[in-house]
């Protein structure tokens, strides 16, 4: 099958090992991976921060690019949130039915990571080897917005070496929420503080989640307080063999 | 010749409790700091939630009892004039007395010169929102007449010169023993050897209420719902407080909200089961009163329903916003939400804190008046699972915000904020200059060179680091990555 890589722009141009993490796992299970090199942005921040007029531009940019394809993947549980649930939101806010239109087709054929392997290829095992402790954190957008539920821990239970640790408290957010980190930064760092005693009490070596923009989070967190576990995404994870 | 009726009116300032005297984020600042206010937050909604899921857990129609309740409250608020109006008739046809209050001005007029009528100078008070809202004490005791809050929570807040900070149990952020120092400081009579066990409280406070409930010649009320097909209120509560209130005194008023009526019995059916198990975590509260107007003989004698708007009628105007009027003020938001159990209710300047406060007073004060509010979330979306009537709070939140925004573009000067966001769009529409942006972020690889990390960056990202260290640039994005190994191919 060939899929296009939507990348994210946090990914991009902070975390290109999930990128090639996700190629590299794509094209072992023998799929076709294009980079639509024109994708920027999808706007979510803009959005959330309440600059809805400006997301216009980049939403109506994001289907252009990725309309002549008919299956998009992003390492992202957030993004591919604010593309299935945002866009036409936006696009009927400026008035541009159309544009919302085609957004919702976009919409449609984009996939969270762990939503391709299992819904649409099929596949809980993809042959991956990891032999460290492992806890995983659901982040809140692939949970509550795109509620890809277990699917995530069905393919880390499949993953040979790996000991899989259960995060107490695990559906609570870390914090992040994109610019609530700077605006309210005392009441996320609290969130954060929380986030990090969970993931610390279960001696994981490493937090896994879907989503580079929480795991920049608890990272940041967890490197300030120089506490040895690191993160690491679903994807380079499931990319290891 | 036609009349202009003009735009309903927001709730009005320098009346009643729906503004801070701070934003968001100063107030939760200091909160935060206040270790016993986080232990006792931090218990407190873990007890309530747990109890919740367990009991939700338990039915399993609660799917289709949440779309329901959703669908009974679209369609009342779509005809709510006329439900109304029945409810009006139906109040009056037996023996009640209806006044419309457009704000809390009025609503405060009105209910102080009813009791002044009566000649009485203290009145009993079964735990409301809507006078809570409306600052309704502070005007009672500045024309003389003394409030006496009869529920425990809103007692223990009274007495200690406090406000509330949750909707459902107002005394949250206090535990036990502050409770034993409130009471042993405040309660005339207490028994001086109180403990802080919570058996012996409630004693102490229901020695404090009974006196006050058999002296009481006028009650004043809430209500949870009004049932407009027979002019019936209810009010819904767990200690029988209430109901001393409302069948004791000669009297009784009742301030409701105007999104409180529904049209009939039946789909209250809906609702006494949504309620409880999202509130209090039961399956059924112990005490559910309901009155019709005036009975001979039995109970108040004179009955007055307030009808309140107060900004009500504005945020019905939104087609995105109005949702949050349906709200039946169960608190499960609140108790699920990770921004309120670590700030408290205090932060969020208003009655109605949490995240259904965080959509509710920015529409009902206008969004400039509470432009804080709606960011107070990092739209985790813990909300709209808990909401029985499924208000989808995290979508009202990011419309709110983009309302601050557009409310803000015409502004001589704008915000670095707006400057930014604008900045970042034109930069991110076009892929060429995405890339160029992607390469100048490279000269953040100077920063943290040694560690690998970047601990320290310059305002405002320095609200980060102060906490969280921030990622090294790669030397090499995906994208250049992409273009040097599989060069041509797309």
């Amino acid at each position: 099958m060939k899929i296009a890589l939507m990348i994210t722009c946090l990914a991009d141009a902070l975390y290109p090992d999930v990128g090639r993490a996700t190629v590299r796992l794509l094209e072992r299970l023998g799929h076709d991976v294009a980079f639509p090199e024109a994708q920027t942005c999808c706007g979510q921040m803009h959005v959330n921060t309440g600059y809805q007029d400006e997301a216009l531009p980049l939403v109506r940019h994001h289907v252009e690019v990725f309309e002549p394809y008919d299956v998009v993947v992003a390492p992202s549980g957030s993004c591919v949130g604010s593309v299935r649930h945002q866009h036409a939101m936006v696009a009927r806010r400026a008035g541009d039915e159309a544009l919302a239109e085609r957004a919702e087709a976009v919409a449609a054929t984009t996939y969270e990571l762990s939503e391709l392997l299992v819904d649409v290829l099929g596949v809980e095992d993809v042959g991956a080897y990891y032999p460290h402790r492992v806890t995983y954190h659901p982040t809140c957008h692939s949970l509550r917005m795109l509620r890809v539920g277990d699917k995530p821990l069905r393919l880390l239970r499949h993953v040979r070496g790996m000991t899989l640790i259960e995060l107490p408290a695990a559906d609570q957010c870390c914090g992040f929420g994109g610019t609530f980190a700077l605006k309210n930064p005392d009441t996320s760092t609290a969130m954060l503080a929380d986030k990090m005693r969970h993931v610390l009490s279960t001696g994981a070596e490493a937090l896994t989640a879907g989503d580079a923009s929480c795991l920049m989070h608890i990272g940041g967190g967890l490197s300030r307080l120089r506490s040895g576990t690191k993160t690491v995404h679903l994807a380079e994870i499931l990319a290891e063999s | 010749m036609s009349t202009d009726l003009g735009m309903p009116v927001v709730a009005p300032a320098g009346v009643g409790h729906l503004r801070g005297d701070r934003s968001f984020p100063a107030a939760a600042r200091a909160a935060l700091g206040d270790t016993q206010l986080r232990r006792n937050l931090g218990h407190a909604t873990t007890v309530i939630r747990n109890k919740r899921a367990a009991v939700v857990a338990e039915l399993d129609d609660w799917e289709a009892l949440r779309r329901a309740g959703e669908a009974i409250k679209t369609a009342t608020m779509g005809r709510l004039d006329e439900h109304l109006e029945r409810l009006e008739e139906q109040v009056t046809a037996r023996g009640g007395v209806v006044h419309w209050a457009r704000d809390a001005n009025e609503a405060n007029r009105i209910v102080t010169d009813l009791v002044r009528a009566t000649g009485q100078t203290e009145v009993v008070k079964v735990k409301s929102m809507a006078t809570q809202e409306i600052g309704l004490n502070e005007a009672l005791e500045a024309a003389g007449i003394e409030p006496k809050e009869t529920d425990l929570a809103e007692l223990i807040v009274q007495l200690g010169g406090d406000l509330p900070s949750h909707i459902l149990v107002p005394a949250i952020h206090r535990n036990r023993a502050e409770i034993r120092e409130i009471f042993l400081r405040e309660m005339p009579g207490v028994d001086p050897e109180l403990t802080a066990e919570p058996r012996r409280l409630a004693m102490a406070a229901r020695t404090h209420l009974r006196e006050r409930f058999l002296r009481a010649k006028v009650g004043i009320s809430g209500a949870n719902f009004g049932i407009a097909e027979t002019g019936t209120l209810l009010v819904v509560e767990s200690e029988g407080n209430g109901r001393m209130c409302l069948t004791l005194p000669e009297t009784l008023i009742t301030v409701m909200g105007i999104e409180k009526v529904l049209p009939t019995w039946s789909d209250l059916e809906v609702f006494l089961q949504l309620l409880p198990r999202s509130s209090t975590g039961e399956r059924m509260n112990p005490y559910t009163s309901a009155w019709t107007g005036v009975t001979p003989d039995d109970g108040p004698q004179a009955f007055h329903l307030v009808l309140l708007d107060n900004g009500r009628t504005a945020a019905l105007t939104d087609p995105v916003g109005r949702s949050a009027l349906h709200c039946i003020r169960c608190s499960a938001c609140l108790n699920v939400c990770p921004v309120y159990e670590r700030a408290g209710g205090h932060a969020y300047g208003s009655v109605y804190p949490g995240p259904i406060g965080a959509v509710l007073s920015p529409q009902l004060t206008g969004v400039e008046d509470n432009a804080s509010l709606p960011y107070a979330s990092s739209l985790c979306g813990a909300c709209f699972d808990a909401c029985p009537v499924r208000i989808d709070i995290p979508s009202l939140l990011v419309q709110l915000r983009a309302a601050h925004v557009d409310a803000n573009r015409g502004r001589r000067v704008p915000t670095p904020e707006a400057l930014g966001m604008a900045a970042a769009a034109w930069v991110m529409a076009d892929p060429r200059r995405f890339a160029n942006a992607e390469k100048a972020t490279r000269a953040g690889r100077l920063l943290g060179r040694a560690a690998g990390r970047i601990t320290t960056l310059p305002p405002p990202l320095s609200r980060w680091t102060a906490s969280r260290d921030a990622p090294r640039p790669p030397a090499e994005t995906f994208r250049e990555w992409w273009a040097r190994e599989r060069g041509g191919r797309s």
